[in-house]
């Protein structure tokens, strides 16, 4: 399968601090990898050097195109579509509002895609014109992903999605990501504390350890190793 | 029990003030319908009070769409209206008549109003705080101030009017067509930009990049342009109230011209909450009408005290609802 994102020896920093040291991973098309690690491990700030909101240096290519010096619009426009750790939902705007914001870069008529989101969250059609920020945490999480969907992304950023959420929310949203990736071919790196979760979800894994990859692998492997599921896993 | 009686005592009950504002609102249209039912004067009064309220509207809802954008006041706002307004005067004089000459107003302002973000505020706020942004905008505001002085001096100018002075009565009471045209002008620009803002994937873009910038751009909203863009329509909105100010019998067409005006749409942004449009002008309408009557039934009150009378009002009104009228305290995600 062809390579989508590429990641080569990327380096990121917030001020003085690095976050990422020559970090190397790759994503295929329509393929879900699950990136693995303690807290401060550099996991979401890897997800946020490909969508450009942290600065980096390296090579980062998306079916070849170089993101390297791509803003997060920019990016946002060759198919990137990412959904930040604590959901990034526009809180003052209603949820139907959120979702026509999703469809921002595409030109065209949207009734496709109302329908697909509407496929796979019937609920948001009845509360179209509540206000986001008045939804459960649960369903803003799934508006995240709503939006997300709007944008019909190669490549979906996703980080954390499962953060302060009951046991079956957080079900039904890995089912809609797997669904996702089946139906649409959308490939998507994934940021979870989970572990297990994740490694059910996605094909392979890296696992982070202070900005460096520590291991990476199939999740079947990954999982089956003792000493990688206890040190890092922690499970 | 004393601990309990002292916690009881420290810890007030407030009761809810959520209907003090429409309660209040409904009390003054009341007093003034039935203040113009009952005198011709004061009806007369009410009018032309709401066409100086239409004029602070189109300004105060200038100043409130670039707050919301960058949580700055452009003091510049006033300054860039009477740049406009010299503009269409200009245009007047080469020959255009009034009405193409108000629109092409309308397009020069959006694209300098464009350009004045592009060129002095976003290298500016790109590096640095609000605070250089808010010395910028005076900036600003000296400098367009001093060019209108300087490319077509301090003198004053006539503006012709735009409306002929026709006089409209009903009942025992005078409308000049003048007022009522200001009105209906200053408030269909503000409704067109609410249906801009309301209806249009750009103006939703801008909504969105107003309140949530990062998650903004993340979606692919160029918000950098969305400032600038912002910055055209309050020119725009500015430049309305500026040929409306200047056709106003009451207001001469100098370099100065705005700044009064600018105060009084300051107060009128302020009293609204400062982040809605809708009550920045409930503000400046109330703001138009209660000076004009001030200034015409209490004798001592001079020409002189209503720009303070402005500011009285804005501080009863803060003092009794801090965040203004239609201030929203801000929700914050945790």
């Amino acid at each position: 399968m062809a390579v989508l994102l590429a990641l080569e020896d990327v380096d990121a920093r917030y001020g003085q601090v690095q976050a990422l040291r020559g970090v190397s991973l790759t994503v295929d098309e329509s393929e879900i990898v699950a990136i693995l690690g303690a807290n401060g491990a550099g996991k979401t700030t890897t997800l946020r050097a490909v969508s450009g909101t942290v600065r980096r240096s390296g090579r980062i290519e998306l079916a070849g195109k170089s993101l390297g010096r791509r803003g997060p619009e920019a990016t946002a426009r060759l198919g990137v579509a990412h959904v930040p750790e604590g959901r990034g939902t526009f809180s003052e705007l209603t949820v139907w509002e959120n979702l026509r914001l999703g469809a921002h870069v595409r030109r065209g008529s949207l009734q496709a895609d109302f329908k697909r989101v509407g496929e796979f969250f019937p609920w948001l059609e009845a509360r179209r014109n509540q206000q986001a920020g008045t939804l459960s945490g649960g369903e803003q999480q799934m508006l995240a992903l709503a939006r997300a969907v709007m944008q019909r992304p190669r490549l979906l950023l996703l980080d954390e999605p499962s953060l302060g959420l009951a046991p079956l929310v957080v079900a039904e949203i890995f089912r809609i990501v797997r669904e996702l990736n089946e139906q649409h071919g959308t490939a998507v790196l994934l940021v979870e504390q989970n572990a297990r979760t994740s490694l059910a979800t996605a094909a392979r894994a890296y696992v982070l350890e202070v900005g460096r990859v520590a291991f990476a692998g199939a999740s079947e492997e990954l999982a089956s190793r003792d000493t990688i599921r206890k040190s890092y896993l922690g499970y | 029990m004393t601990a309990l009686a002292e916690t009881a005592r420290r810890v007030p009950i407030r009761p809810s003030t959520s209907w003090i504002v429409p309660l209040a609102l409904v009390g003054v249209c009341v007093f003034l319908v039935v203040g113009s039912l009952q005198s011709a004067l004061f009806a007369q009064q009410v009018i032309s009070g709401l066409a100086n309220g239409g004029i602070y509207a189109s300004l105060a809802v200038a100043l409130v769409l670039i707050y919301r954008a960058t949580e700055v006041i452009n003091f510049a706002q006033g300054a860039i209206a009477t740049f406009t307004t010299y503009v269409a005067w200009q245009l007047i004089d080469w020959g255009l008549s009034y009405w193409p000459a108000f629109a092409l107003t309308l397009g020069i302002a959006f694209v300098g109003g464009f350009a004045l973000e592009l060129v002095a505020i976003r290298p500016v706020e790109r590096r640095g705080s609000q605070l250089t942004v808010v010395i910028a905008a005076i900036g600003l505001l000296i400098l367009v101030e001093g060019s209108v002085g300087w490319i077509w001096g301090n003198g004053v100018k006539f503006m012709p009017a735009p409306f002929p002075s026709h006089i409209y009565y009903l009942g025992g009471v005078a409308f000049s067509r003048q007022d009522l045209s200001t009105i209906a002008i200053s408030i269909a620009s503000v409704v067109l930009l609410w249906a801009f803002f309301q209806f249009t994937k750009v103006g939703l873009a801008m909504r969105a990049a107003a309140v949530r910038p990062e998650a903004a751009r993340l979606v692919g909203v160029r918000v950098s342009w969305m400032l600038s863009l912002g910055w055209g329509l309050a020119a725009v909105l500015g430049a309305v109230a500026g040929m409306m100010a200047a056709a106003s019998p009451s207001v001469l067409l100098q370099p100065s011209m705005m700044d009064g005006i600018l105060i009084y749409a300051f107060a009128a942004a302020v009293i609204g909450g400062l982040e809605s449009a809708a009550g920045a002008v409930i503000g400046a309408l109330l703001i138009g009408v209660l000076l004009n009557l001030l200034g015409s039934y209490v004798s001592w009150v001079t020409p002189q005290l209503l720009l303070p009378a402005a500011f009285v009002v804005m501080l009863v009104v803060l003092l009794v609802k801090p965040s203004g009228l239609f201030g929203r305290t801000r929700v914050r995600k945790v």
